[in-house]
């Protein structure tokens, strides 16, 4: 496919792994964000092909993985009313809640169905309009404009069997979260590509200068990851830390404006708690009072305080960067794809799955 | 999650930004995407598609100037692999 295969391209990596090499002179840490990002770093082996100085280490970048368990909880009591027809991404209908998830709660005559975009859940609206359709809005700046979207379509066809139950997340916050733990050992960042197509660079500005920490945003390709890699190597050992572009081709400094638009038209910013971080301030996309009555949650009464399940799961130390996922007892024995025990083993981006589905056995020479 | 993908915009239908959509050729599969979000966007361009609506024109000027700026790293000569 033509701008996927020119990144892709074996020889270019290489080379740029050892460029990375040759600049290299000491110990770096850096954390990607987005969870795209580390699956596409352990499909491709980016890891394995970086000096031993470079430590990559995987962010909170999976907006299924971080929905707090309470709140998959209240889908599932919605999912299980009788006059509901259910929605969502496919990672999120298979994430544990309390007691199942969404798709056994299907299984179990509930109508779950799977949408490829939010858009579909409208079309499910209009085609089905003795049936409330609630769709689970997960995502981060990346997949924000489409809810909105959704939400704007539904109101201009006066739509009243349509609501949202809004789990949408922003990431600059959680990198000031994640920077201000006293053991934080993030030294730079490559900032999520495609949330920065979408928010553009300015928000990073202040991050970069406050922390000291260079920032460059990054595509997904292992081109794009290693170019992203290098600049960010490159500004440690120069001692600068700013906000870089490797990804012009899908991002500009502004993002795009008519879908921040439609984003500040439907939603505003709130407080959200996070799968194991904890609440963060101002990290959350709530609904505009002109859009409250799309609220999934008030037009079915579910509360907003949900209480943390108790679990074997370690997601939260793995979402912060703490620990890897074969450092978990649980990882690939009590959990895997097939059984979780968390989200970050069922989304296709979670950082337990991808090691799960691509870990290589260690060799000893 | 934040998957997105490039593709060729073969036709647009709708006036209003809010209903305009594209057929997108993704390297064979064809769908229909809102352009609620490129208003600008015209057939022929490629777009950068996530959740079936697109997020962004793809800048093709600075793709190729990426390529060029590899091409000129110090010992990062042109590869001979597909697509380069």
């Amino acid at each position: 496919m033509r701008y996927v295969a020119e990144y892709r391209d074996p020889e270019w990596a290489r080379r740029l792994a050892e460029q990375i090499a040759r600049v290299v002179t000491r110990p770096w840490t850096l954390m990607e964000v987005c969870g795209g990002q580390t699956h596409s770093i352990l499909r491709h082996g980016i890891d394995a092909m970086l000096p031993a100085e470079i430590t990559l280490i995987h962010g909170p970048g999976c907006p299924v993985c971080v929905t707090p368990v309470g709140l998959i909880d209240a889908a599932l009591q919605i999912a299980a009313r009788p006059e509901v027809l259910f929605c969502s991404f496919g990672d999120m209908l298979r994430v544990p809640g309390t007691h199942g998830d969404l798709l056994s709660a299907k299984a179990a005559g509930a109508d779950v169905r799977m949408v490829y975009s939010p858009l579909d859940a409208v079309s499910l609206a209009m085609r089905h309009p003795d049936r409330q359709v609630v769709f689970f809005g997960v995502g981060f700046e990346t997949t924000a404009p489409a809810t909105a979207l959704a939400v704007v379509q539904a109101a201009a066809r006066g739509l009243s069997n349509f609501s949202l139950l809004v789990s949408h997340v922003r990431v600059p916050p959680a990198m000031e979260a994640l920077l201000s733990m006293a053991d934080c050992r993030v030294q730079g960042f490559l900032a999520a590509g495609h949330v920065c197509t979408v928010m553009g660079t300015a928000e990073y500005e202040s991050i970069a200068a406050k922390y000291r920490v260079p920032i460059v945003v990054t595509g997904f390709e292992p081109v794009d990851l290693l170019q992203g890699i290098l600049r960010c190597v490159r500004q440690l050992e120069g001692g600068r830390h700013v906000v870089e572009n490797e990804y012009p081709r899908a991002v500009c400094d502004s993002g795009n404006e008519p879908a921040q638009r439609w984003m500040r038209e439907v939603f505003r910013v709130v407080s959200r708690e996070w799968r194991g971080m904890g609440e963060i301030p101002d990290s959350g996309l709530g609904l505009a009072q002109a859009y409250a009555r799309f609220d999934a949650a008030q037009r079915f009464g579910m509360g907003t305080e949900w209480t943390p399940m108790a679990t074997e799961c370690q997601s939260g130390m793995v979402l912060q960067g703490q620990m890897r996922p074969t450092q978990c007892p649980a990882f690939g024995t009590r959990c895997s794809p097939e059984h979780p025990l968390g989200a970050t083993m069922v989304s296709s981006e979670g950082a337990c799955a991808a090691y799960h589905r691509y870990r290589r056995p260690k060799v000893t020479s | 999650m934040c998957l997105a993908v490039p593709g060729r915009i073969l036709g647009i239908q709708g006036e209003e930004s809010l209903w305009r959509t594209g057929r997108v050729d993704f390297g064979g599969v064809i769908k229909e995407v809102s352009l609620a979000c490129v208003p600008d966007a015209q057939p022929g361009e490629y777009v950068i598609v996530h959740a079936g609506v697109a997020i962004s024109r793809l800048d093709q000027e600075e793709a190729s100037r990426m390529l060029e700026s590899l091409r000129s790293i110090d010992g990062l000569s042109e590869p001979g692999g597909e697509g380069a």
